[in-house]
């Protein structure tokens, strides 16, 4: 069997608003991929121990509260004390320019706001992982 | 990418207990091949110990929601506990949308309950081809119970009930009226038959039907008689009975010998499937095989000799002594 592209979607912190995660979820799926989505209201703890569990390969986490600031790199931190710091980290949602930039130093891959096509993501996945 | 550790380092870790290795391991298995073979042949001597307890039964009945519920009372009593939940693979796209870890959320911090989602890839018996490496995989990490979760089931999907010691079926009151329970499949693989969504006002006389016709079957002397179970994952009713039902069916098993010989006989279906897996592929990467069907074929499409034949004449090229 060859090797899939495994990938978690998450919703960090309180805002209950998945659609956007779902849409993206699907769109992977369609794509050929498998998709753990594991709900909303994730703590960053949640998300990295789930992320290390299922050996993926990427995290998506959709931040629409504007918590971004703490939500990614805390759980990039979490996965790196668990051993997982390969693991690709991408995001959606409301972010402003200035903090994209931020996250990207920190080792956040892309950020895709409002408005991208799925198969925008579909494309730099398969970029990232061309084996499959 | 990074560079990753390889097989012999990842054993290492997996040997420390880190998860991380534990779950690269199970990639591995879940994509086959020699690499998979090494790990298992590394591991295997640590397994047998963990008790397996399937759970099947029709999509949306809530096995999710009673796995998160039987998991926190399991943790009450000490158990290291693995979980595999498996969600069907899509057939046209060969994605997969795996969202058991929705409903088990109470336990996803806890570093003792190891939640592993597989995709079916293909597997049509309701668990994924790779759910018995899997499960060696966490015995030998250490997990006492593993917890299997089907895909959800219709009545045909049956295969959990050569892997799990106890296998428990998931049914809610909107399963189907007695006539559905009589036929043949789903209802003949339950230890322990669980109502669930016990809050509904249908589930008793429900649980009832069920009991009717589990009473139906006849059950030789020493040999142990189904239960049911009503619960309710979303108001946490029941749980403690089912927990009593499964450990009840547990020493039951252990106290008749069954234990032992259930042991073997999920070892003999293994040695069974992973022989004809390799024969299969041995005999579709054979060239010689390939070049003769092709040669004799043509003689198939004129009607001149039966599939049969051919067969035949192939077994004596390849035959087995």
């Amino acid at each position: 069997m060859a090797r899939k592209v495994r990938v978690l979607i998450a919703k960090p912190g309180l805002d209950g608003h998945d659609r956007g995660a779902k849409v993206v979820a699907n769109a992977l799926k369609d794509a050929g991929m498998e998709i753990i989505y594991t709900g909303l209201h994730q703590t960053p703890e949640m998300i990295a121990e789930s992320a290390v569990q299922e050996d993926v390969d990427v995290v998506g986490l959709s931040i629409l509260s504007g918590a971004h600031m703490t939500m990614f790199p805390r759980v990039m931190e979490l996965m790196k004390e668990k051993g997982a710091e390969h693991i690709v980290v991408f995001g959606g949602g409301i972010i402003p320019p200035e903090d994209m930039d931020k996250l990207k130093e920190i080792g956040v891959a892309r950020i895709f706001g409002p408005g991208t096509n799925t198969g925008d993501i579909v494309t730099f996945l398969r970029e990232r992982f061309p084996e499959e | 990418m990074t560079a990753r550790p390889g097989i012999d380092r990842l054993l290492e870790l997996f040997a420390e207990g880190k998860v991380a290795a534990a779950a690269r391991l199970i990639t591995i298995l879940e994509n086959g091949g020699e690499d998979a073979e090494r790990i298992l042949d590394s591991v295997f001597h640590r397994t047998g110990d963990a008790y397996r307890i399937g759970f099947t039964g029709p999509p949306g009945a809530g096995k999710s929601s009673l796995l998160n519920r039987l998991t926190g009372r399991f943790r009450e009593k000490d158990h290291r506990i693995g979980i595999i939940a498996v969600d069907p693979t899509s057939p046209f796209t060969g994605g997969a949308f795996l969202g058991d870890r929705i409903r088990m959320q109470a336990h996803s911090a806890d570093p003792e309950v190891f939640v592993r989602s597989l995709a079916s890839r293909g597997s049509l018996g309701g668990i994924s081809n790779c759910t018995d490496e899997v499960i060696d995989l966490m015995d030998a990490f250490g997990k006492d119970l593993v917890l299997i979760e089907t895909v959800g089931v219709g009545q045909s999907e049956l295969e959990i009930a050569e892997k799990a010691h106890t296998v428990v079926v998931v049914l809610v009151p909107e399963s189907g009226d007695g006539i559905q329970a009589m036929k043949a499949g789903l209802m003949e693989i339950g230890d322990i038959f669980v109502m669930n969504k016990a809050d509904h006002e249908e589930a008793e006389s429900a649980a009832r039907e069920i009991q009717d016709t589990l009473r139906l079957k006849d059950i030789p002397e020493g040999e142990w008689e189904p239960m049911v179970v009503l619960t309710s994952a979303r108001e946490d009713t029941g749980i403690v009975e089912l927990v009593e039902a499964i450990e009840e069916h547990r020493r039951h098993l252990e106290v008749g010998g069954h234990f032992a010989s259930m042991r073997k006989k999920i070892l003999r279906s293994r040695v069974r499937n992973a022989l004809m897996d390799r024969m299969e592929r041995r005999l579709r990467q054979s060239v010689r095989v390939r070049d003769f069907l092709e040669q004799r074929m043509e003689s198939v499409y004129k009607g001149e000799i039966s599939p049969y034949r051919v067969v035949r004449e192939l077994e004596g090229l390849v035959s087995i002594q």
